[in-house]
């Protein structure tokens, strides 16, 4: 049996990445160590001294709290960045996109291989996370082991609409202001530092809609183990694979028109 | 002819040039088109002061530093101005000038013209200060709207943040001469990243208690220590000695950008 | 008695660590001529210019331009200078007219007069349609006319121009032929690489033929051809792999010959002449063909290599 389609490309993805990847190897580990060590422990001493806190945070500490929201955001920022310049890359420097076009795959093989890779990169990304978390007493956890596919999914919610959004375009100039206007509000403002209760109504409600606070809220609960109903859950999940599909969906319908018009 | 002793502590780069403002032009002429990108950079005070203030601010209350009480946002928000000057500064001198350098051979072409070396490295790293001048104007206007402006002398911030961008640029400039290629560029973050998170931005410098020392090697603490002074208002001899460490820095870093970028771009 | 060279170069040399680029050479540029360097890949000849354009200090021996001393007066001396570098290296972040305009400004002209010389140098280079557009889109071609352009704004004594046609296609390398003539008819020094035969003939008064970091000839084109050459060749063209069975028939028919991997030439004073002979003596080549010789044959002459290979 032939090796499936979406396969075949991402073998030119691994490919690539094999070059690359242990020159951000210690980068992808000191990075989360240092923002445990300060945002969680070093702010958090002022935090937990504060007494009226605990009951904002659901009566857990803050590291505990701020450590599962690095996990999702993390996922998101790979997720959002992978699919922005190295999809434009590969359509308009690299020309791959042109090239696989040439050959018998079809436009929803080249979404398919994305979303695997997107998956494989976001994987790498959040495991490396939980693995430095399991070093913080206060978040070390078996739950940390479920969060992982939960952050993989929140990034995957950002990567294929942005993927979609990065096959339409002809020159790169809109990636960094949806880097500064939609990632880094949504990192700051998307519940992973603070509850999304503090802020005015309607913020709250923007916050609400979007994909990061419901990764966020998953992956707080499987690292600590608070409980969630089984409603909530699926309708995190639900909401997660929605922008999945529909972004993925999107982004087949664009590359085809870009690709094989 | 007998050249004044005080010229020989000006870095040979500066020297030499005579044209430096055609680099500005040639950025200015470059923003003609994606100002929007250059204006958009506006925001990025609003959401990080404003995240401070309705999330995390509340979450900390008040912390006491030096015997005065302060607002948690208004005690972060020198220290993220600070940190803003530096990391700008940082960008425009490594991946900017690199990719200047390596790929869109832009200094090649000036080079063959009646502008030298100097005039590259000192127009480039006074643009670097210009767009990050504008940068804190923003943030500091930021900071006044949002009420975390405690002291009119907070208008120092201004000169204070022009000096951190400097001492910035100039050993970001003189590592970027150091670089083979892109994978080199890991480790800027590397380096930027724990200076932002342990400078004193987020929490005050007594939490690491004997350790502390480790923190005044960090040149962006001098620089958030000095922002932090003209916001309380507060002047002290320990300010002489933050200005002269990053004064060191900027002229160590413009000493070795001279050594290194003539071997680069001349061949 | 010959004015005062633009440039005057003896015994110039450059050397890259243990690598000798350029191994010693003079020549002299007269105003108003045009001068060209002519070898392979690796002669010596991009090194040579950009030590001519103050861009390269050089290892050892003089060079003058404008009678002064790179080392000491390279800013005035670029001043006088248009350079078209090998490769192009217009700023991709603006458009064809602020390329223009911002290398005006680097030669210190005022604003409004770098942009009128950049209007009338579009006009020169027939881009004044696309003076809006960004360099990205531009074709080979098109961004070659730009470089040129560029290097005008200054109204240059001495333009360098590092081969200039090199990777264009034949309509494009004809347009630019055409505007450097023109250049050279309005009284430009023009100093060129090339490894173009049909160039150097087009272009050149006189040339100097580079090879290994040496000059190994030096004379106008014709000259060239008649010292180094016959006046005319036979190139004969056997079946593949037999060349060397075949050389016998070129022996004693012309005053030389040379066997390339395609064909035999053959160095004769009257080509048909030579053809004849050696049909007489039952040569059956596939094909055979008389021209006149040119500075290909001498260079194959000088260094015993093709150019392009």
């Amino acid at each position: 049996m032939s090796t499936p389609a979406p396969l075949r490309i991402l073998e030119w993805n691994v490919a690539v990445y094999r070059r690359v990847w242990r020159s951000s190897l210690l980068t992808s580990f000191l990075q989360p160590i240092l923002y445990l060590l300060a945002m969680g422990l070093g702010v958090g001493a002022l935090v937990n001294r504060n007494t009226g806190s605990g009951h904002i945070l659901g009566g857990v500490s803050y590291i505990a709290f701020v450590a599962p929201g690095l996990l999702a955001t993390t996922a998101m920022m790979v997720g959002a960045i992978e699919s922005l310049w190295p999809v434009y890359d590969a359509l308009k420097w690299g020309r791959q996109y042109e090239a696989m076009s040439a050959t018998p795959l079809e436009p929803g093989d080249i979404v398919a291989a994305h979303a695997l890779w997107m998956l494989f990169r976001t994987g790498i990304a959040a495991a490396t996370v939980a693995a430095v978390m399991a070093l913080f007493p206060d978040v070390r956890s078996l739950g940390l082991i479920a969060a992982v596919p939960a952050a993989m999914l929140s990034g995957i919610a950002f990567a294929m609409p942005l993927g979609a959004w990065a096959i339409t375009r002809d020159r790169e100039m809109s990636f960094p202001l949806i880097q500064r206007f939609v990632i880094v509000p949504l990192f700051l403002f998307g519940g992973a530092f603070f509850p999304l209760s503090q802020l005015p109504l309607l913020i709250r409600y923007i916050g609400y809609s979007t994909p990061l606070w419901h990764g966020v809220q998953l992956c707080r609960s499987l690292t600590n183990g608070t409980s969630l109903s089984a409603l909530a859950a699926l309708g995190h999940i639900g909401y997660l694979v929605i922008w999945a599909l529909a972004g993925g969906l999107l982004m087949r319908r664009f590359a085809k028109r870009r690709l094989f018009a | 002819m007998n050249s004044m002793p005080l010229l020989r502590i000006v870095p040979p780069v500066v020297r030499i040039a005579r044209r430096p403002q055609r680099m500005v032009e040639r950025q200015l002429m470059c923003y003609r088109r994606t100002w929007p990108i250059l204006l958009s950079g506006f925001f990025e005070p609003l959401f990080y002061l404003l995240s401070i203030r309705v999330g995390l601010g509340k979450l900390v209350g008040d912390v006491k530093v030096g015997g005065r009480i302060l607002g948690y946002a208004e005690f972060v928000a020198p220290a993220m101005m600070a940190s803003s000057a530096m990391n700008g500064a940082v960008y425009d001198s490594t991946m900017n000038v690199f990719h200047k350098l390596k790929y869109a051979r832009v200094y090649d072409a000036v080079l063959a013209t009646p502008m030298g070396i100097g005039d590259v490295a000192l127009g480039e790293i006074t643009w670097a200060l210009i767009r990050g001048l504008l940068y804190s104007c923003a943030f500091l206007l930021t900071m006044i709207v949002l009420g975390l402006a405690s002291s009119p002398w907070i208008v120092l911030s201004l000169p204070i943040c022009v000096l951190i961008g400097f001492a910035f640029a100039a050993v970001g400039m003189a590592s970027t001469t150091y670089m083979r290629g892109w994978t080199d560029f890991e480790f800027v973050p590397t380096a930027t990243m724990p200076l932002f998170l342990f400078s004193a931005t987020f929490y005050p410098i007594s939490s690491y208690g004997s350790w502390a020392w480790v923190v005044q090697l960090s040149p962006l603490y001098h620089g958030v220590a000095l922002v932090r002074a003209a916001n309380a208002g507060q002047s002290s001899w320990g300010n002489v000695g933050h200005v002269g460490f990053l004064l060191t820095m900027a002229f160590a870093g413009l000493w070795v950008v001279s050594r290194r970028l003539q071997s680069l771009l001349v061949k | 008695m010959s004015p005062e060279p633009l440039i005057h170069a003896t015994g110039l040399r450059k050397q890259f660590g243990d690598f000798t680029a350029v191994d010693g050479i003079d020549f002299n540029v007269q105003p108003g001529e045009a001068f060209g360097f002519l070898g392979p890949n690796g002669a010596g000849k991009s090194s040579t210019m950009r030590m001519i354009g103050c861009t390269s200090p050089i290892s050892g021996g003089t060079l003058r331009l404008f009678g002064l001393d790179p080392a000491t007066h390279g800013r005035d001396i670029r001043r006088r200078l248009g350079v078209v570098p090998q490769l192009d290296s217009l700023d991709q972040e603006l458009t064809v007219e602020e390329n223009l305009i911002i290398y005006g400004r680097y030669f210190d002209l005022s604003r409004a007069e770098a942009r009128r010389r950049a209007v009338e140098l579009l006009d020169f280079v027939q881009l004044t349609d696309r003076a809006k557009s960004r360099v990205e889109p531009l074709s080979g071609g098109m961004k070659r006319r730009v470089t040129i352009a560029r290097s005008l704004i200054n109204e240059p004594d001495l333009l360098l121009l590092d081969e200039p046609t090199t990777g264009l296609d034949p309509q494009a390398r004809h347009i630019l032929w055409d505007r450097l003539y023109r250049l050279k008819q309005q009284g430009v020094t023009l100093v060129l690489t090339t490894h173009y035969m049909d160039e150097a003939e087009q272009l050149c008064d006189r040339l100097v033929v580079m090879d290994a970091g040496r000059i190994v000839a030096e004379g106008s084109p014709r000259q060239l051809i008649e010292q180094h050459a016959t006046r005319e060749v036979l190139e004969l063209r056997f079946p593949a792999g037999t060349n060397a069975d075949n050389e016998a028939y070129a022996l004693g028919i012309g005053d030389r010959h040379e066997v390339l991997p395609d064909r035999i030439l053959v160095y004769a004073h009257n080509g048909d002449e030579a053809l004849a002979k050696a049909i007489g003596a039952g040569a059956k080549p596939e094909s055979a063909l008389v021209r006149r010789s040119t500075l290909e044959d001498v260079f194959l002459r000088l260094t015993g290599r093709t150019l392009v290979e």
